[in-house]
């Protein structure tokens, strides 16, 4: 088992290297020239050719990609003379906007996107598997129609719209929530999660929707499963059939689209951070893409990747405890 | 009696599949249910233990004295697995993937006992050895897929035992095993029937798992009785044309020495459906002995089991066509 997870993680340090590399290769490859946007609207061609320089931009790809990588690992030196940046490790490079290192802004950032991904993950598993749950034992019923259709409107709903519309209603009529304002949870823990609530219920009622349908299918088709018949023929009550032999059966496609999907929301909800002005990693991603700020869109890259690297890597293991099958291969 | 069965009907919303059987078990003899797929064999063994959900059960099925038909679902639960048991066809998929087999064993023997977990342990060992698995403490460990076909059906069949159930009701325990490892089966079912006096009801489509283990057979057509006799009788004079067909079309050494060339008999057309069974006799549309003298009763009246035969009243036939002093009308 460690053996396996060692290995799982070399694979996912070349799984890194090699995202690294198609996204540089994007950016060389893009007509866009940063020289240019850093040094700004007013500077001659002279100008622009010295800030190349200065930023390594004249030197062959393979150069400076080879400079990009031994910073994160040793930190490097950027520019030469007067001017000339100190970057200590892990060095993501500065960005072109504000002069300020990517490691500091995403640092600065990722809490914010860790809140909103994982309190909206409690709700929606929470939800999910209840409604999904729910709906799969009393199939067929109205209940589990009302509940099926229930979900396919929260899952066809745009999220900016859904955040639209609570806004309106919880924020502004009802006055039940505050207009949310990020505060850190070391602060203020119940601010915090006050704060949080309504993005966090945006997030969930799309991924609960999903989260039900998936949970009533996997739970239907465990149900009907022959080992389920032989736990009943044990003579077990239904509510142990249910769990024990159903529900932990029924969780394993469950596991695998949850660490995906976590995964994904670590490195930042774009819009939904956008629609409530979240100051997090997804608000980053968006202002750098738009100013074409390279070593920031770098950096979001790579933070993305390495989380749902580590999320498939969480879900492998994961699925080992769940399913001994899976252990020995 | 252990277990006394009257008129017994099974019916779906699609269709009617089990129509009014009767059949009688005493503890320590095996009954022999033989029919095609549809015949309703296994629906009526579903009945008996309680775990048909959807359907709707009449007649009457009293087991050790105590009316099960109508009894409330809580009551049949504490039966099943306790002092009623069963096996099924496909011992892998009727195993949970998940969970050890000793703690599968453990299970209903905690539940029914309500005995530590230590002491269901012990009794889980004792029965993995008492149906041959070598080294039982060390596989109890193991989980399902470690274990060969033939083992997983030992496994099945000391999960059914733990309890000392009174009756065992083995469901084609034979179907998906290698031909050398049916032979073992069934050999330790046999043995294990005489060592406890446990009453088995043997469900198989394959006559020659009815010739070695049964007392007594019903052969089931349709979802009614076609022929409920001694073994020995329904081997030796089989009196309903359908018996005769099935025995007709087992595989013989001897085949290829027979006068027509050597080709296997087989019964003409499909089993009936559940949706619109045949009028009348349910066989007659397949029937040789209508077809070369039909007589209109086969078609408008469901003949009755009725002594026939050298076993008088032990052995009963459905048939129009039978002479009830033991010749051909």
């Amino acid at each position: 088992m460690t053996l396996y997870a060692l290995r799982r993680l070399a694979a996912v340090a070349g799984v890194l290297l090699v995202i690294c590399a198609v996204t540089f290769a994007i950016f060389y490859l893009l007509p866009s020239d940063p020289a240019a946007h850093a040094c700004g609207k007013t500077c001659t061609p002279e100008q622009v050719t010295l800030v190349r320089e200065q930023m390594g931009l004249d030197r062959p790809v393979h150069e400076q990609f080879g400079g990009y990588v031994a910073g994160i690992f040793a930190g490097r030196t950027l520019g030469t003379g007067p001017a000339a940046l100190e970057c200590s490790v892990p060095c993501f490079g500065y960005s072109y906007q504000n002069a300020l290192p990517v490691w500091d802004l995403l640092t600065d950032r990722l809490p914010v996107s860790v809140s909103l991904a994982v309190g909206s993950a409690v709700l929606w598993l929470a939800g999910g598997l209840a409604v999904g749950l729910v709906a799969a034992l009393r199939r067929g019923t109205v209940l589990d129609r009302s509940l099926m259709a229930a979900t396919l409107a929260s899952a066809s709903v745009p999220v900016y719209f859904t955040a639209m519309m609570l806004l309106l209603v919880l924020v502004q009529q009802l006055e039940w929530l505050p207009y949310p304002d990020y505060r850190p949870i070391t602060e203020d823990p119940a601010a915090w999660a006050g704060n949080l609530l309504l993005p966090w219920m945006t997030l969930a009622s799309l991924y609960a929707a999903m989260y039900a349908r998936l949970t009533r299918a996997s739970m239907i088709e465990t149900m009907a499963e022959p080992y389920i018949r032989t736990a009943r023929a044990k003579g077990l009550h239904e509510r142990t059939v249910v769990t024990k032999h159903g529900l932990r059966s029924a969780l394993t496609p469950i596991v695998t689209i949850f660490g995906m999907d976590l995964g994904g929301l670590l490195a930042g909800a774009v819009i939904t951070e956008h629609v409530f002005g979240l100051p997090g990693v997804g608000q980053l991603t968006y202002d750098a893409i738009f100013k074409a700020d390279q070593p920031v869109v770098l950096g979001v890259t790579l933070l993305a990747a390495f989380f749902i690297t580590l999320a498939n890597l969480g879900v492998d293991l994961v699925y080992a405890l769940i399913d001994p099958r899976v252990r020995y291969a | 009696m252990i277990l006394q069965v009257r008129d017994l009907r099974v019916s779906f919303p699609a269709g009617t599949a089990v129509d009014g059987i009767s059949f009688g078990l005493e503890r320590g003899r095996t009954l022999g249910v033989v029919g095609e797929s549809g015949s309703g064999k296994s629906v009526s063994s579903l009945a008996i233990m309680g775990l048909h959900r959807e359907a709707a059960v009449s007649g009457s099925i009293v087991f050790d004295g105590e009316e099960l038909v109508g009894a409330p679902a809580s009551r049949v639960r504490e039966l099943r697995g306790r002092r009623m048991a069963m096996i099924f066809q496909d011992p892998l998929s009727s195993l949970h993937p998940f969970y050890t087999v000793g703690e599968q064993i453990a299970e209903a023997y905690r539940l029914h006992l309500r005995t530590s977990r230590r002491v269901a342990r012990e009794r889980a060992v004792e029965m993995l050895a008492e149906v041959g698995i070598p080294e039982p403490r060390r596989r109890a460990d193991e989980y399902p897929h470690h274990f060969s076909g033939g083992m997983r059906q030992r496994v099945m069949i000391a999960m059914a035992l733990s309890c000392e159930p009174d009756l065992l009701i083995a469901d084609e325990p034979t179907t998906a095993l290698d031909v050398t490892v049916q032979a073992q089966i069934l050999e330790l079912i046999r043995k294990i029937q005489e060592d406890r006096a446990v009453a088995v009801m043997m469900i198989t489509h394959d006559l020659g798992v009815v010739a070695r283990v049964a007392d007594e057979v019903l052969v089931m057509y349709g979802g009614r009785t076609a022929e409920h006799a001694p073994a020995r009788e329904i081997f030796r004079s089989p009196r309903h044309p359908y018996t005769r067909g099935l025995l007709a079309s087992v595989l013989r050494l001897t085949a290829g020495e027979e006068e027509d060339g050597g080709r296997l008999p087989a019964i003409p057309g499909n089993p009936p459906s559940l949706l619109a069974p045949p009028s009348g006799c349910r066989f007659h549309p397949r029937c040789a002995r209508y077809a070369a003298a039909p007589d209109d009763a086969c078609v408008t009246e469901a003949p009755e089991p009725r002594p026939a035969g050298p076993g008088g009243a032990t052995h009963r036939t459905a048939c129009h066509l039978i002479d009830i002093s033991g010749g051909r009308r």
